[in-house]
């Protein structure tokens, strides 16, 4: 097992280091000058000779590889720069955001498990029955129905008009579910669809025949033997929805003000305060990026087969 | 007697899809509504009439008025056309790089196809919003720097399905029956090879259709793609959410576009790939 985790470790070294490319090389597709992009409008009024100061200090002088070799030793010491508009240390800015965020995609993917499991395990025992098409048709419409649009449904339903929860705003319970509830359906409807394939794939299986020609109770064969033997291409799927939704909370934060690291990436590309959206960006991607590792892992841990692939 | 015309096995299954139909149906009036949309709309789309300003749905405005006093239907009517375009604009752009990279890297193997695998591999590593959300944050907010940005997410499938077809495929006994009759690989691969990796292309652009809407909608709504005046779904969405509760018409009818649009284009690319792959 430490050998195989060892191996998707060292596989992932080169996937990180040209994410870490991609987002040194966006300092370059900004338009205009790279140094105005880093430091913003505190530059403007400077003297030529200040300005070619500041650019040394930034080794904006050096060539490009020597560049991002600094960035990757300044990213080593975990120095993601310094935010144009507020001065504060990127990676300052992007810790404190990251717990709403984590709390928002970990309460979605509660949700998102429940609804989609639940769903999908009805549809594939009841196959062809009125529940199997609701499934499918709420399926598709989690996947058709953008998230911002279904934020903004719940948000006119259950705060402006029954007045039940807040509209916005971040710190109780009560202000969790509407994104929870929001950013959760969209991803129910993916885990119900690999759930309902996977359940119906394995109740064809000899096994469970074996067990119901046993004798073995109906929610037994379903439950003890089928549904853990489907749950397996499930794991990958709510493992690579929950890194998604790191990312993807994006819009769901926008729709209701919550204060997480999409917010405040949407906020600075408006600002264009490049640091703290390269920092932003990078970070969600890394967290993405571990987030399969431990999909891989788990997969291992479930299914031994895959270890000795 | 005329000879009755055989449809081929994937037509017929295609049609005998009821979810797939519906698909296509829906597809085919939204481009009508798309190319019609100044015939169809009862007003400009950005005609404004002040003295008619957030007014609730009625028989002159069957989706009420903005906060300018312009026609909601009339925008949603020209909405389409900005949807379907940006949605389409992007997929050419990602299918069109994404399937040459693939066949290169499918037909010569070696160093170029681990290169640009690597590269693609990269690309996947961001999760697909972040990846728009980066190229955006770098080149700026902006209609063009948007569809850009959406096709760079697009491309790495489309590399990937190719390059898997094309070597499946350039063992084959046609492909090297061609080679031996002397084609060029440029012919080889447009002629022979890249005809194969159709089928796959066109279930992926399909719901890359889909895809790409949703994204472009996102972008929008976050103020970062079309921007005003343009009629756009995602950029009412935003401006209209400002007006709740009190004109929730200026959410219900961009919103249900959007969904509509993106459900049709889903609908008819799993149809299309369950008539294309019936091993399901």
């Amino acid at each position: 097992m430490a050998l195989f985790i060892l191996r998707r470790l060292a596989a992932l070294l080169p996937v990180l280091l040209g994410v870490t490319l991609v987002v040194f090389a966006m300092l370059w597709l900004a338009p205009g000058d790279p140094l105005l992009a880093l430091v913003g409008e505190s530059a403007q009024g400077m003297s030529k000779s200040a300005l070619e100061e500041l650019r040394r200090a930034h080794g904006l002088d050096r060539g490009p590889l020597v560049q991002y070799l600094g960035y990757i030793a300044d990213l080593a010491r975990g120095d993601l720069g310094v935010s144009v508009r507020s001065g504060q240390p990127v990676s300052q800015e992007v810790l404190s955001r990251f717990p709403a965020t984590l709390l928002l995609a970990g309460s979605a993917m509660l949700v998102a498990v429940a609804l989609g499991l639940t769903l999908g395990v009805l549809a594939a025992v009841y196959r062809r029955s009125v529940v199997d098409h609701l499934a499918v048709l709420l399926a598709l419409l989690g996947v058709s129905v953008p998230v911002f649009w279904s934020g903004l449904l719940l948000m006119l339903l259950f705060a402006l008009d029954l007045g039940w929860l807040p509209a916005s705003g971040y710190g109780t319970w009560k202000h969790l579910v509407l994104p929870a509830l929001a950013v959760g359906f969209s991803s129910a409807a993916f885990i119900a669809r690999i759930t309902r394939a996977s359940m119906i794939e394995t109740l064809r299986q000899d096994y469970v025949r074996t067990a119901t020609a046993k004798g073995l109770g109906k929610s037994a064969v379903r439950l003890r033997h089928a549904l853990r033997n489907a749950l397996l291409p499930v794991v990958t799927v709510v493992g690579l929805q929950f890194g998604g939704l790191l990312g993807g909370a994006v819009l769901t934060e926008t729709v209701f003000a919550w204060p997480g690291i999409g917010r405040m990436l949407v906020d600075a590309i408006g600002a264009r305060d490049l640091p703290l959206v390269q920092g932003s960006v990078l970070f969600i991607a890394v967290m993405f990026i571990l987030m399969n590792l431990l999909v891989d892992v788990s997969y291992a841990v479930l299914n031994p087969k895959v270890r000795y692939e | 007697m005329r000879p009755r015309r055989l449809r081929s096995p994937a037509v017929r299954r295609f049609l005998r899809n009821r979810a797939a139909t519906v698909g296509l149906v829906l597809t085919v009036l939204l481009i009508l509504v798309a190319v019609f949309a100044p015939l169809l709309a009862p007003y400009a789309p950005d005609f404004q009439n002040l003295r008619a300003r957030l007014r609730p749905p009625s028989t002159a405005h069957p989706f009420g008025t903005d906060e300018f006093g312009r026609d909601v239907l009339s925008r949603v009517l020209h909405g389409a056309r900005v949807s379907l375009l940006t949605g389409l604009v992007p997929v050419l752009v990602a299918a069109g790089l994404g399937s040459t990279l693939g066949l290169l890297a499918g037909f010569y193997r070696g160093t170029l196809d681990a290169i640009l695998m690597r590269v693609m591999d990269i690309l996947l590593a961001f999760p697909s919003l972040l990846l728009a959300l980066a190229v955006v944050g770098a080149l700026g907010p902006g209609l063009e720097n948007a569809v850009i940005a959406v096709a760079i997410v697009g491309i790495p499938s489309y590399a990937r399905i190719v390059r898997s077809v094309v070597i499946a495929t350039r063992e084959e006994e046609f492909v090297t029956a061609a080679q031996a009759l002397g084609a060029r690989d440029p012919r080889l691969l447009l002629k022979h090879v890249l005809p194969t990796a159709m089928g796959a292309l066109s279930v992926q652009a399909t719901l890359g259709i889909g895809f790409a809407i949703l994204s472009m909608a996102g972008l929008s709504f976050l103020g970062l793609g079309v921007q005003p005046p343009t009629a756009d779904w995602g950029e009412m969405l935003t401006r209209g959410r400002r007006y709740l509760p009190g004109a929730p018409w200026l959410l219900l009818y961009p919103g249900a576009a959007i969904s509509l649009t993106v459900l049709a284009f889903n609908l008819l690319g799993d149809g299309l790939r369950d008539a294309l792959d019936p091993r399901d």
